[in-house]
């Protein structure tokens, strides 16, 4: 089941256009970003991939208004990422899990339902239902640093998703994990996409894992951050590990490593 | 065994099996040996017959701990007789003695830190059988000294002495507790925790105050507060309020800068958290900001429970109506009362110790999630 | 602090650069405390001056009148700062050092039973720290103790010390010194526990691999890394200390010291004696804590392990 292109472009999620943002430092300015375009369809899944410091992580803090552009157009659900955040339209998860310590995991989930101003039985029926969702039920009264990392990791995306958003985004949230618990959560992500049919935007350095996930790869360079490749994933939308053994994953995954090497200049 | 175990129990059996030829009690009108005291003979027989195996090895462990602390602690209740039927009279023998009853008790507590209990229960006895052994050892060599050399009272009274004083003046010392710690002290860190408190959310609000008051707090907690006594004596009378309001002041800062600090311990991405949920200041305030605080709060409020009582007491050597601890220090001082002034001494230690216990008890209920506790 | 992502654009007024450090606003919050403490002063002041005009039969002085007189008084409630630095100057600079009257030479007497008090706490808390660290039966029996009297009100035996010193015929900068000893000498061991244990067991366990023996070990790896909790712990002993000397000086009958300078002044309600000893008290504090920091900053620096 391919994404269908005339849909995506009927249903735009993220706009941006000719996106630039740079920043002012003492040994004199840093192009973080320069001339990104990009849309994202609603549905889509898409990874920025891109050496350090190639401004993927800064582009998904721009989605989400934690930094401000200095130049270009970007809306998010046809508003600007403020009145967008504003609105609540997203989820993040951040590289850590960032869970309070002082509060349970269901008590952590039910957080951004207490600060957005939702009922206490609203609440309940939420967090059951995401505990669910990421596989968590019956560790409701249990404390984060009772729980192993990908737990912790999978607490925070149920966390993301609690209020309902649209849009979910990801930066590098299983960066921090070891290579089994990882694969386990990207096969995870991948059935909770299906069953949500939210719009992903996921951050990594990890090509098999953007390969693995993505319906659209963005591949970035640095010095200035710009996008050098939109490739779009030929793989069905449903897919098992397995499919990491097969010729048409390698060549996805080839053209990945290729965008990269290409765009990284070996100066320095 | 370790070298200093192994040098600790040859020596106390030496000096033991070599003591007997010693005097142990030397007056001029009489001088006793060992063999005049049954009681220490005993002792001194049992000392041998438990470090004699256990310097050979054959008596190791809980038991060689079990032996080590029973014989020591007779050894002890022996020579405390002793010398208080012949005080001041103690000779070389003695002392002898008393080196062999203390090694033991070094060695049993040697011991008894090697032993590694199952139990959790178990572990915190051990934890806390340790320092126990430590403090009534201390107390058991300072009567000893004390009553043995026959120092004279106004230099260092004898435990015993300090505790016949509590027993009998309950009424002065409960007096002095109240004026002291009742109101000058629990008023003074009400107030002084509570305006720091405060004080500290205000700076937090505007990033200019907080760079110029942090560093200024940081250096006032350096400073010998305790000096505006007298004139806080001079503004707020004799009584109790002068006090408190020295107690405010040295509570105030430590208050504030921890309370600023500790506000600003939330790292980068859960203020991002906080953002992305568009979460406003009151939200962010509370439901992060300060439970994350916390550590830092309690930590303040513990140096703040020392501080306030030596706030308290010192301001009143600057004039106090006749009660308080420190009024009772600075003038039984004065008549040579020294019985008196440690009973007041121990008094505040007592209180002290438990207001720092309380608040450390209130600080793992309220921070049990912090790796600190929770470890 | 909740825009840490944001880089801050360099500002072209240099005045505003300044404000954005810490050494503007501290001036800044300076400023404000002299500027309050002057308010504070006429306040306090004026109910004293009032009976005095009413006695002097004046009614209505003009404000600036009234303003000028309570910032003047020979003994006020509150003294202003210019009286302060005014009585400052007088016993410092215009004073031989020699003299009764001369702040430097009570400083200087304050100071030295501060120092040696100091130098001999520091030294033993060194010495049993190592002894803590290497001995399972002191670290098990001494260290909760030591941790758990750090809640007794030490100071409150000062007097005592004194006196009873002063009993047997220790006079003069002994017995204050030990009280300094005995202030300085808690946070010292406790810094200097915490820091010798402060190499990682992977360090430990290279000194181990090389069979060095537990002098090597602390020489070389337990030692220099306990230099940056070694300076932060003298920091806090030497400021005890000089509260130690201070309150030392109260009960030998207020002969010479800073204490004795509070003491005196409060018998005859000298409040600006009283403000000026204070004043000098704490640029002492800060000038020792200083200088241990300058020193700090120094050895660490040449040890490679500033921050």
């Amino acid at each position: 089941m391919q994404p269908q292109p005339a849909d995506s472009a009927a249903r735009s999620v993220i706009d941006i256009a000719k996106l630039s943002l740079t920043f002012e430092t003492g040994d004199g300015p840093v192009h973080a970003l320069s001339d990104i375009d990009l849309n994202i369809g609603a549905g889509e899944f898409v990874s920025f991939i891109g050496p350090s410091g190639c401004g993927k992580t800064t582009l998904l803090r721009v989605i989400a208004d934690l930094e401000a552009p200095t130049g270009g157009t970007i809306s998010v659900n046809g508003m600007s990422p403020h009145e967008a955040r504003l609105a609540r339209a997203y989820g993040y998860v951040f590289q850590a899990a960032a869970l309070y310590p002082w509060r349970t995991i269901a008590e952590n989930i039910a957080l951004p339902l207490e600060i957005m101003g939702h009922s206490r039985e609203d609440r309940e029926e939420r967090v059951r239902r995401n505990m669910e969702l990421v596989d968590l039920d019956g560790f409701e009264r249990k404390y984060p640093w009772q729980l192993s990392g990908g737990m912790q990791q999978r607490a925070s995306i149920a966390r993301a998703l609690s209020f309902d958003p649209d849009l979910l985004l990801m930066d590098e949230p299983f960066g921090a994990l070891d290579e089994i618990v990882r694969d386990h959560l990207n096969e995870q992500l991948l059935k909770l996409w299906a069953k949500t049919d939210k719009t992903v935007v996921f951050v990594t350095h990890s090509i098999p894992e953007a390969v693995f996930l993505s319906t659209k790869i963005v591949v970035l360079c640095p010095r200035p951050g710009r996008i050098y490749d939109i490739i779009d994933n030929p793989l069905p939308r449903d897919r098992g590990l397995d499919i990491r053994e097969t010729a048409e994953f390698l060549k996805v995954a080839h053209r990945v490593r290729e965008g990269l090497r290409a765009g990284h200049s070996y100066d320095d | 065994m370790s070298p200093v175990t192994r040098i600790l129990s040859t020596l106390a059996l030496v000096v033991a099996l070599m003591g007997s030829m010693l005097t142990v009690i030397e007056t001029p009108i009489m001088t006793l040996g060992l063999f005049a005291l049954p009681v220490l003979l005993v002792g001194v027989l049992l000392s041998i017959l438990v470090l004699a195996p256990y310097r050979t090895g054959l008596l190791s462990g809980a038991r060689a701990c079990a032996a080590l602390t029973g014989v020591s602690l007779l050894m002890a209740v022996a020579l405390l007789g002793t010398v208080s039927t012949y005080p001041g009279a103690a000779s070389h023998g003695f002392w002898a003695y008393v080196l062999v009853a203390w090694a033991m008790a070094w060695l049993s507590v040697e011991e008894l830190s090697g032993l590694m209990p199952q139990s959790p229960l178990g572990q915190r006895l051990v934890a806390l059988a340790i320092p126990l052994s430590f403090g009534v050892w201390l107390l058991i060599l300072w009567q000893l000294a004390v009553v043995g050399f026959g120092v004279p009272r106004v230099l260092l009274p004898a435990p015993s002495e300090i505790w016949l004083r509590l027993l009998s003046s309950p009424q002065i010392l409960w007096e002095d507790f109240r004026q002291t710690f009742l109101k000058a002290v629990l008023i003074g860190y009400a107030l002084g925790c509570g305006s720091g408190f405060l004080v500290a959310i205000l700076v937090d609000r505007v990033p200019f105050l907080r760079r110029g008051l942090l560093p200024i707090g940081n250096l006032v907690s350096a400073l010998p507060i305790i000096g505006v006594a007298p004139i806080m004596v001079m503004w707020f009378g004799f009584d109790w309020p002068s006090k408190a309001a020295v107690v405010v002041i040295m509570t105030f800062f430590p208050m504030l800068v921890n309370t600023v600090t500790g506000l600003a311990a939330a790292d980068r991405i859960q203020h991002d958290l906080m953002h992305t949920y568009a979460a406003n200041y009151r939200q962010t305030l509370l439901k992060m900001r300060l439970p994350m605080a916390m550590p830092f709060i309690f930590n303040a409020l513990k140096i703040n429970s020392t501080l306030a009582l030596i706030g308290a007491i010192v301001a009143e050597f600057f004039g106090t109506p006749i009660v308080g601890m420190g009024f009772r220090i600075s003038t039984e001082v004065g008549r040579m009362n020294v019985d008196m002034v440690w009973a007041s001494i121990a008094v505040a230690a007592l209180a002290g110790s438990l207001f720092y216990g309380l608040v450390t008890l209130i600080e793992r209920v309220v921070t049990f999630w912090h790796p600190s506790v929770r470890g | 602090m909740t825009e840490a992502g944001t880089f801050q654009t360099p500002s072209r007024s240099p005045f505003a650069g300044l404000m954005s450090g810490t050494a503007g606003p501290v001036i800044v919050v300076v400023a404000a405390i002299i500027a309050i403490w002057y308010l504070a002063a006429v306040l306090l002041n004026t109910p004293f001056q009032r009976d005095i005009y009413q006695r002097g039969g004046i009614e209505n002085p003009p404000l600036a009148q009234l303003v000028a007189d309570t910032l003047s008084q020979p003994r006020p409630v509150l003294p202003a700062p210019h009286q302060v630095a005014e009585e400052i100057w007088k016993t410092t600079a215009e004073k031989s050092i020699t003299s009764k009257r001369s702040l430097v030479y009570h400083s200087g007497v304050t100071l030295s039973s501060t120092l040696l008090g100091f130098i001999i706490g520091t030294g033993l808390g060194i010495a049993l720290a190592i002894g803590v660290v290497h001995s399972r039966v002191l670290d098990k029996s001494l260290m909760p103790w030591i941790i758990s009297s750090q809640t007794i009100p030490i100071l409150a035996i000062a007097p005592m010390i004194i006196v009873v010193l002063n009993a047997i015929g220790i006079t003069g900068l002994l017995p204050k010194a030990m009280i300094s000893t005995y202030l300085s000498f808690f946070p010292v061991t406790v810094g200097m526990v915490k820091g010798l244990r402060a190499p990682e067991a992977i360090q430990l366990d290279l000194m181990k691999t090389y069979s060095s023996s537990t002098a090597q070990t602390l020489w070389k790896l337990r030692l220099p890394s306990a230099m940056p909790y070694l300076f932060a712990s003298m920091k806090v002993g030497v400021a005890a200390s000089l509260v130690g000397a201070i309150v030392g000086e109260l009960p030998t009958g207020a002969v010479a010291g800073l204490g004795a300078r509070l003491l005196a002044g409060s018998y005859y309600g000298q409040t600006v004696q009283i403000w000026s000893a204070l004043i000098v008290a704490a640029v002492l504090a800060a000038g020792l804590v200083s200088l241990i920091g300058l020193t700090e900053r120094v050895v660490l620096q040449r040890m490679g392990m500033a921050r």
